[in-house]
């Protein structure tokens, strides 16, 4: 159900560029007004929110450990998954980061009801997704990047190169739309196919995903089907980027692009006030990003409350006589039975 | 207002600042855009390379968004079908040739294809087997 | 429950949730699903003392009037927002999660029980679903499609009910993308029920004996040193050798703390026994203090204050008598504590006299421990064992086929994976791992951890107890495993129903029982029983 409200949602974020655009003519609304407020908000939403995280204190140090920690010299320290300075930290959450190294660890509870057999069978089917997707998602944001330069840097000519290398239809396939679509497919099946998943889901769970898909196929649709004005959307997209909005060709774009641009932009200004935010949250997860070493050094809670512990001098006052009739030391003297 | 590693957050918060307003800060000094000019034959040039009307195989809105595909089409139909001749919309027909049919009035690959291939970072792989057509000019 | 068996269990379970949405599904109440709440006069004293608690009141979780303050909402709220300012787990922790799944069956009391609210994902949506309704904007206004509800009595029962049926081992935050530690959440709820008078008796109780007693189990003084001196006379049985057991006695190098659950009952004492022998061996210069005499810190499952008091007896003891270092016995959860509050918490009430701990008889330096001064009795035998300074009679363990479960908290929150298993190798012939995915950082919990080790709740720990018991079942199968040895107090405690259940036939001891057994005592008699008395391989027709 809530999938279908998430479907219904990005249906209705594509029919108002359509109207905006094909009746009501906004088209500078839509192409410059819209994308800008949404990089503000999307900006100012990102730093608000890692403002708000940065201001709570991190009272302990609590890194989950994942392996063998550092103690005699002749033990194995398992330097990545239980870190225990700051440059072995800085490798766990790059791997963490770059290679979902957690993720990768997954594994899939086969319970035999048959054998009784209790089984844990590896499972990256996950993993491999969330792979697929980010890495497309991520080539795909940095390729736009040759209608945000000019000249375009000698990097972005590369990438738009290699992207299309296997030369298949024209314009040429980019090989992460491919990666994109099947990871952001491969993950939006698994949380409707997998009956747990499908039970912790929410909107909020289904709309980025449908959201991202409607992105990545209305991109697909402008470049492959529509095979829009490329050159007079980049005299658009420049126009945003340098602020001069002087006789910009909108006539000449067709209506995908304002599709498009307008789901983008619907997921920027969302970005900072969802779950997507994981993406500056997992650099500032404490069981992750600090080093096991509070053995070792000191860590400082900022809010250490002043509490005392229950003081031997209370202690003895109340076992003090019965201890030193049991032989055990008592300080004070009262409780040998002498004069204080 | 209090931050607890403010430093190594907001140093990674800068670059990622950096990184997505890169568009930003990397035009800043250029001068302002300007679309690409690529340059168009005069009516005389068309009529000098044999042509009885002055307009292209297509539509120039048609040309700028579908020229990829047009090209396709016509290397497709000429080597594997043997066909050699389009007709258009206008009921116009053209033999079907990069080099004896657009070349004869797009001269020059540096003065014309290359301007907006340049622009948008796209390296079409025409090139590979036709010869590009700098001197054709002198030639002609 | 206990009447159900394994294999009826087993059938019982479908890991498919039900098709109402879970926020419309009651927690049930009903007695077996609760462990019982604190009496009020234990409630009063902790109150009394300070510490984070309130509402001492009698009251049973079944009943529909759970006498809660009148403003409780308010309480909680004003709690979580605190809370969420003092923590950056906790506010990036409800931030974060994309509920990907990834934890869903990586917890034990979710594959043992087919729970959907024991996924950890779910767990923490409790909590989640309330801090968006509170604390976001999105959840003020559209609650429904954010997942966002109020906070109604039928959440906090929901609470009491599932924050009371995790036992804060962590494995689900080593399987999640971002870390997401359901133990930090859990611990978080807890606290927040504490401000309302949700608590248990089993963590209440402890914690005041604690205070009061020196340790959990309220064993006074003069008990504690009855107790020594028994385990003495039955050293002396075993060995013939009469083992010095100094007590509370000032001006020793070190000071030895370890759970008190092992001087209370079968098969802890023998680990006891085991730390005395190894002591009287190296004639080590320390001390066992009865005012330090709890290792665990029951206040980490209450609240970081209640577990900063608990843990400053420590120093304070090291303190008055001018100990240099602690050494600390075996135990899950004191370590979590040690190794990464400890110093946090009270290092500013280290005396001038305490020094980075170095092995008086090998020299060796506990560099791992510059800080807390605090050294882990398997680092310290291992270190030994690898100077040669201990002369074993492997032997003497023969009779026991031994594998080893990894307790959560020093596997999870320390990494103390090799220490403990160098010891056992070096002291026993019979030595097998369980399967991979059930062992290290992969461990599965006791199911009694967090204090919820408590026979009420019986039925929830021997299904939270099915991954361990059935890891353990197979070793038992595969290797003829009788014996599963840990680094626990607690699990000394609960993997005896556990394997009985799951396992049966399969005895519970400490390393440093086995440590015991095998050390050769200057000295000694030729021994024909093991700590436990009973015979050792080869004389089984003499004792």
């Amino acid at each position: 159900m809530t999938a279908m409200y998430s479907l219904v949602f990005v249906f209705l974020l594509v029919l108002i560029p359509l109207i905006g655009v094909g009746s009501a003519h906004l088209e500078f609304f839509f192409a410059v007004c819209v994308p800008t407020t949404a990089i503000i908000i999307f900006l100012a939403g990102f730093v608000y929110k890692i403002f708000q995280w940065t201001r709570s204190p991190v009272p302990f140090r609590i890194p989950t450990t994942g392996g063998q920690q550092q103690s005699l010299d002749w033990i194995k320290q398992n330097k990545w998954d239980n870190p225990s300075t700051g440059a072995q930290t800085f490798i766990r959450m790059l791997l963490e980061v770059f290679t979902f190294r957690s993720l990768f660890r997954n594994t899939k509870v086969d319970l035999n009801k048959g054998t009784g057999v209790l089984g844990y069978s590896s499972s990256k089917w996950l993993w491999m997704f969330a792979i697929l997707f980010h890495y497309g998602f991520f080539i795909v944001a940095v390729r736009h990047m040759r209608l945000f330069t000019e000249p375009v840097p000698i990097i972005f000519e590369w990438l738009e190169f290699g992207d299309g290398i296997l030369q298949l239809g024209v314009p040429r396939l980019y090989l992460s739309d491919l990666l994109l679509v099947t990871g952001i497919s491969l993950l939006l099946i698994r949380r409707l196919w997998d009956s747990r998943v499908r039970y912790i889901s929410l909107f909020t769970d289904y709309f980025p995903l449908l959201l991202i898909l409607g992105v990545a196929l209305s991109g697909i649709y402008m470049r492959y089907f529509a095979k829009v004005d490329v050159v007079a959307i980049k005299a658009v997209t420049m126009g945003m980027v340098t602020f001069s909005y002087a006789n910009l060709p909108f006539e000449q774009i067709g209506a995908s692009f304002y599709v498009h641009v307008f789901l983008v932009s619907t997921l920027l200004a969302y970005f900072p006030f969802s779950k997507l935010m994981h993406l500056g949250g997992v650099f500032l997860s404490p069981t992750r990003n600090m080093p096991n070493d509070t053995r070792i050094k000191h860590h400082e809670n900022p809010w250490n409350p002043d509490i005392k512990p229950h003081s031997y001098e209370a202690y003895e006052k109340d076992f003090g006589p019965a201890m030193h009739e049991a032989g055990i030391p008592v300080v004070d003297p009262a409780n040998r039975g002498e004069q204080a | 207002m209090k931050f607890h590693y403010g430093m190594p957050i907001f140093a990674g918060l800068i670059i990622f600042l950096g990184l997505v307003t890169f568009p930003l800060w990397f035009n800043a000094p250029s001068e302002a855009y300007k679309d690409p000019e690529p340059k168009l034959p005069t009516e005389a040039e068309v009529k000098a390379a044999g042509f009885d009307t002055f307009a292209c195989v297509e539509s120039t809105q048609f040309m700028r968004e579908k020229h990829m595909q047009l090209l396709d089409e016509w290397r497709d139909w000429a080597l594997r079908d043997g066909k050699r001749s389009y007709t258009n919309a206008q009921g116009q027909t053209f033999e079907i040739s990069l080099q004896k049919t657009c070349m004869k009035c797009h001269t020059s690959k540096k003065e014309f294809c290359d301007k907006c291939h340049e622009a948008t970072a796209v390296t079409p792989y025409c090139w590979d087997c036709h010869i590009e057509p700098e001197g054709y000019n002198e030639t002609h | 429950m206990a009447k159900m068996k394994p294999e009826e269990l087993i059938q019982g379970l479908n890991y498919n949730p039900p098709s109402t949405p879970w926020m419309d599904l009651k927690a049930d109440t009903s007695p077996g699903n609760w462990a019982y709440p604190g009496k009020p006069d234990i409630v009063s004293y902790l109150k009394d003392e300070g510490l984070p608690v309130a509402n001492p009141r009698e009251w049973v979780p079944s009943d529909e009037d759970w006498k809660l303050p009148p403003n409780w909402q308010d309480i909680i709220h004003q709690g979580f927002r605190e809370r969420l300012d003092k923590y950056r787990s906790l506010k990036v922790f409800m931030d974060i999660c994309v509920r990907c799944g990834a934890c869903a069956d990586k917890c034990h009391y979710f594959i043992g029980s087919g729970d959907p609210k024991n996924m950890p994902v779910l767990r923490a949506e409790l909590m989640r679903s309330i801090y968006r309704k509170d604390f976001t904007l999105a959840g003020k206004i559209m609650s429904k499609l954010t997942g966002s509800r109020v906070m109604t009595e039928d959440v906090l029962k929901e609470w009491f009910i599932y924050f009371y049926q995790c036992t804060e081992c962590r494995r689900c935050s080593l399987f999640c993308p971002y870390g997401i530690d359901t133990a930090e959440v859990t611990m978080m709820a807890r606290e927040l029920m504490h401000l309302v008078g949700l608590n248990i008796n089993w963590i209440m109780e402890p914690v005041a004996n604690c205070n009061r007693t020196g340790n959990h189990l309220g064993i006074q003084p003069q008990a504690f040193k009855d107790i020594m001196d028994f385990m003495v006379d039955d050293i002396e049985e075993v060995t013939g050798v009469r083992v010095k057991a100094p007590l509370n006695e000032p001006g020793h190098e070190i000071l030895f703390i370890t759970p008190s659950g092992d001087a209370f009952a079968d098969p802890g004492i023998f680990t006891f026994m085991g730390y005395l022998i190894l002591f009287h061996y190296l004639d080590l210069d320390y001390t066992w203090s009865t005012y330090a005499s709890e290792g665990g810190n029951f206040g980490l499952f209450t609240s970081s204050e209640t577990m900063k008091k608990l843990n400053a007896k420590m120093y304070a003891e090291a303190n008055r008598l001018g100990c240099k270092w602690i050494l600390g016995g075996e135990c899950g959860h004191m370590w979590r504590v040690i190794n990464q509050y400890m110093d946090t918490m009270n290092g500013d009430i280290q005396g001038p006299q305490m020094t980075t701990p170095v092995n008086p008889i090998t020299g060796t330096v506990f560099k791992n421990a510059a800080a807390t001064k605090m050294v882990h009795i398997a680092e310290f035998t291992a270190d030994l064992i690898k100077h040669g300074k201990l002369k074993f009679d492997k032997s003497r363990n023969d009779h026991r086929r031994i594998t080893f479960h990894d307790s959560c908290n020093p596997a999870r929150a320390m990494g103390l994976l090799d220490e403990p298993r160098e010891v056992i190798k070096a002291c026993c012939n019979h030595f097998y791992e369980m399967p991979s995915n059930t062992i290290r950082e992969m461990t599965y919990c006791c199911a009694g951890g967090s204090g919820l080790n408590t026979d009420e709740i019986m039925d929830i720990r021997l299904r939270g107890g099915m991954p361990r018991g059935k890891a353990l079942a197979h070793v038992q199968e595969k290797h003829d495993v009788n014996t599963l040895s840990c680094v626990c107090a607690i699990d000394r405690a609960t993997l005896i129903p556990l394997a009985d259940y799951w396992a049966p036939g399969v005895e519970i001891s400490g390393v440093h029982e086995l440590v015991g057994n095998a050390l050769i005592l200057e000295g000694e008699q030729e021994r024909t029983m093991d700590l436990r008395q009973e015979p050792l391989k080869g004389f089984e027709d003499e004792v």
